[in-house]
């Protein structure tokens, strides 16, 4: 079986957010960039997974820039067989679902998995662009992912239950939660990445269609109230009048 | 203990100086650590009782001898990953790295540099995948920071050697199933010889009793008429420089190691601090508090700097024994400073196990003590600068 798991970027759950530009870009000094956890430790691990019962093939795909090849490197490590990054800047979901499908379309993937969103953007729609593009058939937010014969069976939640699909490959399939478990790259695999093929495909720009204006940070968290239990009038005065949540 | 929420600290942007593979092994071990060693090691602590069961996870992100060469099992890495590794593993608990660096620098590096080709193919291969874990045996019951005094001693009866002696604070001894003893031949000179488990007149009874290292194993090495085949002497080096160069290796890993330490006992005071409230406000916004971490990381920051200058060195093989002292001597009292304050900015919660900084705390009085007390490298530094040998 041959898969294609896309991963990209996203800045480590502790870095401070800022931005530069008159607020319109993401100020990316001293940010530690990781690989997008849904990506990472869901798509890539259920690939592997698939790939060690079943036999096969693991690329990786990134879209971006020469910075993207630290993310590529880790990927590598973990297990991919081999990756290609294509030199374009994300500009956004549809040019960078365009770069996907233009590379894809004619390598007979079966089965091209990517996270169900990113964890800095939350857009959630590069798989189902990517799909759309190839004329596939998408599966969003599988949380559980098999392959036997052709036919791909997947799990994802719905409110109270779980809905099983199957859909026949090739199919595009993004990963949510519970499809694996991560794994650390040990160092047998970081040094194996050493010498796996990263193909770089220059490609024509690809025109964006939408662009960012600015950017905003949530208001920062008001100071706790503390009210006397004694003093329930003065609780409710504050969630009506203040709070207004009553 | 609370759940592991470190993150690392890196106020003068020093991970632009490391390569990408630098940083994919440091992560890997800390998240490594973050799983399979925080949970347990408070308890592993308490009990007194190294996880044997990490072995093959240490293994896995190549805490035992990164810097040999491939051919011999090893990673075939730079120093600096392995600064790194150890780093990770003391940011978690000294007796974990001591572990791992007995077992990289003061067992794998003497058979690799010293050894015979057929000894490094029998022991690296198996020290580097865990399979087997070594100790180092230099101190003995009166000979501690004098170890060329030692009186471990081997004869040679024609076809073996014999063995006589005892070593003592040994760290893995209980366990290993290999030993690198460094004894004085008839003629008294030392040597380095490997003694394994199972050979007759060999015992490693278990040193109770430490408030200090407590997950990490310790005791002696005893030789009664111990019959050692003349193929485990090792035949490269003869001399004290044989064991202190080994002792280079570990105490430059140990430089790495207390840093770990160090970023540990900030990251738990730097966040305690934005959290505890007191006079409505948190503590971390009193200047007296405010003065202990910003001189908290104004020395991590000194040491990282220092320290990865040290591993560029060494790389180029240009770091002197003299320069590996500054570095553990300065970085292990710069740690054990930042433990005591961070301490005391937990105030009372700092004292029990639920976090780590009081455990952290024993740890580096060990470490401050072993692999070369802070004296003896004041001493080596000041004979470096003045001339003068003032040890004797
Ligand atoms: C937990 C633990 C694990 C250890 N693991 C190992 C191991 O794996 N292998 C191994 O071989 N050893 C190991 N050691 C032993 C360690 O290296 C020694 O304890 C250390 O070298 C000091 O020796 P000592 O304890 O005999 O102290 P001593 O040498 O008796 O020193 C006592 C004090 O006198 C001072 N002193 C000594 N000489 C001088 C001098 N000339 N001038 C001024 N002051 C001086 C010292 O600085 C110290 O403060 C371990 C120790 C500990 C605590």
């Amino acid at each position: 079986m041959k898969i294609l798991v896309c991963v990209s970027k996203a800045p480590d759950t502790t870095s401070k957010i800022a931005f530069t530009n008159n607020n319109s870009s993401f100020d990316e000094t001293g940010v530690n960039f990781i690989v997008n956890p849904y990506d990472e430790w869901y798509a890539l691990v259920r690939a592997l997974e698939l790939k060690e019962a079943q036999g096969g093939n693991v690329t990786v795909l990134s879209v971006g820039g020469l910075d993207y090849e630290q993310i590529i490197r880790k990927a590598l490590a973990i297990g991919a067989d081999d990756a290609v990054r294509i030199d374009a800047p994300e500009s956004d979901a549809l040019s960078v679902s365009t770069h996907i499908a233009n590379y894809a379309k004619d390598k007979g993937f079966d089965l091209i998995l990517c996270g169900k969103e990113t964890i800095n953007y939350n857009g959630s729609v590069v798989p189902g662009m990517v799909a759309e593009l190839l004329d596939l058939p998408l599966v969003a937010l599988a949380a559980k992912l098999d392959v036997a014969e052709g036919v791909a069976t997947c799990e994802r939640e719905v409110t109270g239950g779980m809905e099983v699909l199957e859909v026949n490959l090739p199919a595009v399939i993004s990963a949510a939660k519970g499809m694996a478990e991560q794994r650390i790259p040990n160092m047998r695999g970081i040094m194996a990445a050493r010498t796996k093929a990263l193909e770089v495909v220059s490609v024509e720009n690809t025109t964006a269609t939408t662009s960012v204006s600015n950017y905003e940070l949530p208001p920062a968290k008001s100071a706790c109230k503390f009210v006397d239990p004694a003093n329930a009038a003065e609780l409710i005065t504050l969630l009506h009048q203040e709070a207004k949540v009553i | 203990m609370r759940t592991d929420q470190y993150q690392g600290h890196d106020y003068y942007l020093m991970d632009e100086l490391l390569t990408d593979e630098h940083k994919l092994i440091r992560d890997a071990a800390r998240e490594w650590v973050k799983k399979e060693v925080s949970p347990i090691i408070e308890e592993a602590a308490e009990n007194c009782k190294f996880p044997q069961h990490l072995i093959p996870g240490l293994a896995s992100i190549g805490a035992f001898g990164p810097y040999i060469p491939e051919e011999y099992g090893g990673a075939g890495l730079d120093q600096i990953a392995y600064g790194l590794i150890m780093q990770e593993l003391e940011r978690c608990d000294s007796g974990l790295r001591s572990t791992a660096s007995v077992q990289s620098s003061l067992v794998m590096y003497p058979i690799w540099k010293y050894g015979s080709e057929e000894q490094r193919m029998k022991f690296l291969p198996k020290l580097a995948s865990g399979e087997w874990i070594g100790c180092f045996g230099l101190t003995e019951p009166d000979h501690g920071s004098n170890p060329g005094g030692m009186t471990t001693n081997f004869k040679d009866m024609g076809d073996h050697y014999l063995l006589n002696g005892a070593k003592m604070w040994i760290s893995n001894a209980p366990f290993a199933q290999v030993a690198v003893v460094w004894a004085k031949n008839e003629e008294g000179r030392i040597h380095g010889i490997i003694v394994e488990r199972g050979m007759e007149g060999f015992t490693t009874p278990t040193m109770h009793g430490k408030w200090s290292l407590r997950a990490s194993d310790t005791g002696e090495l005893i030789f009664d008429n111990v019959k050692v085949p003349k193929e485990n002497l090792l035949p490269g080096r003869s001399g004290l420089g044989g064991p202190l160069s080994c002792l280079d290796s570990a105490r430059y890993g140990i430089a790495w190691g207390a840093i770990g330490a160090a970023l540990d006992c900030y990251d738990v005071a730097l966040r305690y601090s934005q959290e505890r409230m007191q006079f409505n406000k948190p503590i971390g916004a009193f200047q007296l508090q405010q003065k202990k971490l910003a001189e908290m990381i104004t020395e991590i920051t000194k040491a990282q700097l220092l320290t990865l200058r040290l591993g560029q060195l060494r790389n180029e093989g240009r770091a002197t024994s003299s320069m590996i002292s500054m570095a553990k001597r300065n970085n292990v009292d710069m740690a054990k400073t930042v433990a005591s304050n961070a301490r005391q900015m937990l105030g009372g919660m700092g004292i029990t196990g639920e976090y780590p900084i009081m455990r952290h705390m024993m740890n580096l009085e060990s470490v401050i003590t072993y692999e070369g007390t802070h004296d003896i490298h004041l001493l080596i530094t000041g004979m470096d600068v003045t001339g003068f040998d003032a040890f004797k």
